[in-house]
């Protein structure tokens, strides 16, 4: 029996959500008292790996492999783990990897467990816990299967450094076929998405406008956070869908979320619930996001938040 | 055209949940079921294909009869026939399994499911009925154009949007931005009228397993009181953030 991660990468440069892959991995593979393999597509120097604890590379480099295609980087991680007789799967909760992960569990015939939040209660059966209810509640989940997917949820378990020898093997590319193709790749370039954020500033209707967003973005450039909304402000075209936070937008899992004139509905509070720490900044006291936030400040969005960019400004240069 | 869209019965957006049975159970008492999310900004993109390109749209859903005034929503909503695989499903992969089968004898060219359910959030279905098919996929699908036999797709990936193109048929995982929120049908006395005739088949299931089962539910730890900061005492929050979340 093995573990094996798919660790995510871009331009060349591992992702954070492999090096938390990698520890996770190492729990377990510590655990069962087995090897902890990743897989990596175009990757020229995976070393840093092994800083994280794995022990065993396999590396796939070919120009058909340069952008993420689900299908084909599922036959290449499917021979993988058949022929290192992997039991147990660990993927991230990227959009990639949970495109990839029911594709994945059809050809190993595998369990899959989605937003899963901590490391397995048992190994035998495979017992673990996740997210479910749009993050309003937990389950517990048998996976018994001969082999199984566990979809990580970002930032839950974190990267922790643990030194391992490590061997890394080219694997052997299969043929592409079919008739799909990846045409365009729009990105905003410079911009820290929500995904990989560890801070995020959420703006809601309170700002009254697309022509106030300046403040949201000048408290994430001082924060080097990533800039998020609420679904009425994405509604009514302020900001990209792309933005919108919450049970129907994207799920927010980021240290600290703070949230500039948003009232907290229950389908907000939904989607950014796995945050751990939460800053409401509203002025009005009855929002109900004050009884889902750990701090909070009473007061007008456009006076405090300016001030606060201020003093974090003059914190960064003292 | 023929279109399949996938749906799931779950509980209203705005629902309290709460467990039974020791935890073991989701409480129904007093609960408002609906199309979920996902599924339902597919089905309006199927009713646009439907009144711009001519295409047929049948709705299914996996589960016992209280998901059928959901299904009769969405024959009202514009769908053409409507079945139900009668079944309480226990996992996403029986569900896939059991839309696999019924796939499997009407040759769609383009199925429809939600990215993921707003009750499970298993993000399993679409995936695993595309493998289970050997059809081409795109999930988190926020741009759909077919032209033809040929598909133009796009999805949102971390940090953007990637837009393929593929063949038909073609399974997709559908999310807002595929249609706006704006562009929901609500359903008219015309519709609901004709919704009554339109058919709603119910067919039994076939052999299938689960690879995965739920055996205790919980709610969040309920949160401590919020520490309020005077607005004029920045350097509080501050000094709160830094010290003791110790997040910044």
């Amino acid at each position: 029996m093995a573990v094996l991660i798919y660790a995510e990468s871009e331009k060349n440069l591992l992702k954070k959500s492999a090096f938390e892959l990698a520890s996770y991995g190492r729990a377990i593979a510590d655990k069962k008292e087995c090897d902890l393999i990743a897989v990596v597509f175009n990757l020229k120097d995976p070393s840093t790996l092994s800083e994280y604890g794995v022990n065993e590379v396999i590396s796939f480099e070919d120009p058909t492999l340069s952008a993420f295609k689900a299908h084909e980087y599922g036959v290449h991680l499917t021979s993988t783990a058949q022929e290192m007789d992997v039991d147990l799967v660990v993927l991230s909760s990227s959009a990639d990897a949970k495109y990839l992960a029911p594709i994945l569990s059809v050809s190993l015939m595998a369990g899959y467990a989605s937003n899963v939040v901590a490391l397995p209660e048992s190994y035998a059966p495979l017992t673990v816990n996740r997210t479910c209810y749009s993050n309003k509640a937990f389950n517990t989940t048998i996976l018994n299967n001969e082999i199984n997917i566990i979809g990580l949820s970002n930032n839950t378990f974190g990267a922790h450094k643990k030194s391992t020898p490590l061997n890394v093997k080219s694997g052997e590319i299969s043929p592409s076929s079919g008739s799909f193709k990846i045409e365009k790749v729009e990105k905003v370039t410079g911009k820290v998405t929500i995904a990989d954020a560890d801070i995020v500033i959420s703006g809601g209707r309170g700002l009254k406008g697309p022509e106030n967003w300046h403040l949201i973005e000048d408290l994430a450039d001082v924060l080097g956070a990533a800039t998020a909304c609420s679904k009425p402000v994405s509604d009514m075209g302020w900001r990209p869908h792309s933005e919108h936070v919450g049970q129907t937008g994207k799920p927010v899992a980021t240290n600290l979320y703070i949230a500039v004139g948003v009232s907290g509905a229950i389908q907000h509070l939904a989607g950014i619930n796995a945050s751990k720490v939460k800053v409401v900044i509203n002025n009005d006291p009855e929002a109900p996001f004050f009884k889902a936030a750990d701090y909070g400040i009473v007061g007008d969005a456009f006076e405090v938040v300016p001030a606060l960019i201020e003093k974090l400004k003059d914190l960064q240069n003292s | 055209m023929k279109i399949l869209v996938c749906i799931s019965n779950v509980p209203d957006t705005t629902s309290k949940i709460n467990f039974i049975e020791g935890d073991k159970e989701f409480d129904r008492k007093g609960i408002q079921f609906i199309i979920n999310p996902n599924d339902e900004f597919g089905l309006t993109r199927a009713i646009w294909f439907q009144q711009k390109q001519g295409a047929n749209v049948t709705v299914v859903s996996v589960g016992n009869a209280s998901c059928e005034p959901t299904l009769r929503k969405c024959l009202a909503i514009g769908a053409d026939r409507a079945f139900r695989v009668d079944l309480e499903p226990s996992d996403g992969f029986q569900v896939a399994q059991q839309l696999q089968a019924h796939c499997q004898n009407e040759n769609y060219n383009l199925i429809i499911a939600g990215r993921e359910s707003i009750d499970y959030n298993g993000s399993m279905v679409p995936g695993m009925l595309s493998a289970l098919l050997g059809l081409n996929f795109v999930t988190n699908c926020v741009a759909l154009e077919i032209t033809e036999n040929k598909a133009q797709a796009s999805r949102e990936i971390d940090g953007g949007i990637e837009t393929i193109s593929c063949g038909l048929p073609l399974v997709i995982g559908a999310q807002k931005g595929l249609v706006e929120e704006k562009d929901l049908i609500i359903p008219n006395m015309r519709g609901i009228m004709q919704a009554r005739q339109k058919p709603l088949k119910v067919i039994p299931p076939t052999t299938s397993e689960t690879r995965s089962e739920v055996i205790h539910y919980e709610k969040p730890a309920p949160r401590g009181e919020v520490k309020l900061v005077e607005a004029n005492n920045l350097d509080q929050l501050i000094d709160l953030l830094q010290n003791e979340a110790k997040v910044i």
